[in-house]
C-alpha cells in the first residue's frame, strides 16, 4: 500500500501517522509539503492532525486552500482514499469534501484523553474493515475544535446513507450526554462522504497501534485499509 | 476604500464562547444580558474604488474563505476612507 502524508505549516501528527503506516503496511510513506502541487500516485492519502497555520481564522481554513489540495481533491473525487484525522478532519470539512463544520468544544476547554467510540452498524468502507460492526473501541482525542456540527438535514441524510463511521460512546457502546467529549450533534465522531472513500475523524488511530504507548485499538483501521487496498 | 467585516455565527448555531462570556458578565454584576453571541471583524484596504464592484469582491472573499458558511453569516460595510 502506497501512501502519502500531508504536511502542513503547524501539522504535529504526521510523524505518528508516518510511523503507523510504515509499521503496518511495510512501506515507506511519501511525505508530501503544502506547497507541493503534485501528488504522487498513491493508494491511500492521510491529512494529519496538528494545528496547520496556527488554527489562523478557523481551525483548518487555511490548509483547505493551501497549494496541494486542489490535487487531493481531484485524487478524492477520482475515488482514491483520503483519511483526514482530527485537524485533518477540520480541513476536510472546509474544503467541502465533507459536509458540516467542527466547531469550539462545548466545554469550551481542549480534551486530551483516551475516548471510548462505536464503531456504526451500517458503514462500509475501507476505514472500518479492521472492525467488527457496532465493536467499541478506544482512541485517544486531542483538540479543542471537535465539536461536529451540522443542520438536521445534513445529519438526517448522513444517517439515512449510513455515512456516520463512529460515535463517541460509554464503554459498553451506549450513547450518553457524559461520553461525549466536546458536545458534538449526536455524538459523531467521524463521517465519510458520499462515495464512502473520504473519511474525517477527531479521534487520533495512529496515535494508538502499539501495545508499548497503551493500547493498539488503531491498528485495525491500517490493518483494513491494507488489507482493502490490496 | 475599506471594507469592513463582520463574520458571526448564524442563528441556532450554539456559541459557547458568548455564553461563557455572558456568565462572566453575571459574575461582574452586570445583570440584564440575555444573550452574548461572538463574532470576528476583518478590515480590508482595498484598491478598488467603485463601491459596487469592491462589494461584489469582498462577497467572494467571504464565500471562499472569511466566512464558513455552514455555520457562519457576513455583513459587509463599503467606506470611502
Amino acid at each position: 500500500m502506497k501512501s502519502a502524508v500531508i504536511v502542513f505549516p503547524a501539522s504535529n501528527c504526521d510523524r505518528d501517522a508516518q510511523v503507523a503506516l510504515r509499521d503496518i503496511s511495510g512501506t515507506e510513506p511519501v511525505m508530501v509539503w503544502h506547497r507541493d502541487t503534485e501528488m504522487p500516485d498513491v493508494d491511500l492519502i492521510v491529512v494529519p492532525g496538528g494545528f496547520s497555520y496556527g488554527d489562523y481564522l478557523r481551525s483548518g481554513a487555511m490548509a483547505a486552500r493551501s497549494p496541494i489540495i486542489k490535487s487531493v481533491v481531484a485524487r478524492a473525487n477520482a475515488g482514491v482514499p483520503v483519511l483526514g484525522i482530527c485537524n485533518g478532519f477540520q480541513v476536510l470539512t472546509e474544503t467541502g469534501l465533507l459536509p458540516g463544520a467542527l466547531m469550539r468544544n462545548a466545554g469550551l476547554k481542549f480534551v486530551c484523553r483516551d475516548v471510548w467510540l462505536k464503531v456504526e452498524d451500517a458503514v462500509e468502507t475501507p476505514f472500518t474493515a479492521g472492525y467488527n460492526p457496532g465493536q467499541v473501541v478506544r482512541i485517544p482525542i486531542a483538540h479543542h475544535d471537535g465539536n461536529y456540527f451540522a443542520d438536521d438535514d445534513t445529519l438526517d441524510r448522513l444517517e439515512d446513507e449510513g455515512r456516520v463511521a463512529f460515535r463517541y460512546c460509554e464503554a459498553d457502546g451506549s450513547l450518553s450526554d457524559t461520553a461525549n467529549p466536546n458536545g458534538s450533534r449526536r455524538h459523531i465522531a467521524g463521517i465519510v462522504n458520499e462515495a464512502g472513500n473520504v473519511l474525517g475523524m477527531m479521534p487520533h488511530p495512529e496515535r494508538l497501534i502499539d501495545g508499548a504507548l497503551g493500547g493498539s485499538d488503531g491498528r485495525a483501521m491500517f490493518e483494513g485499509l491494507l488489507r482493502t487496498l490490496h | 476604500m475599506k471594507a469592513k467585516v463582520h463574520v458571526t455565527l448564524k442563528n441556532g448555531v450554539l456559541d459557547p464562547q458568548g455564553k461563557a462570556v455572558q456568565h462572566a458578565l453575571g459574575a461582574l454584576g452586570f445583570g440584564g444580558v440575555d444573550e452574548v453571541r461572538q463574532g470576528k471583524y476583518i478590515e480590508l484596504d482595498l484598491a478598488e474604488t467603485d463601491a459596487d464592484a469592491a462589494r461584489e469582491h469582498v462577497e467572494q472573499m467571504c464565500e471562499k474563505l472569511l466566512a464558513n458558511t455552514v455555520i457562519e453569516d457576513y455583513e459587509i460595510e463599503i467606506a470611502n476612507t
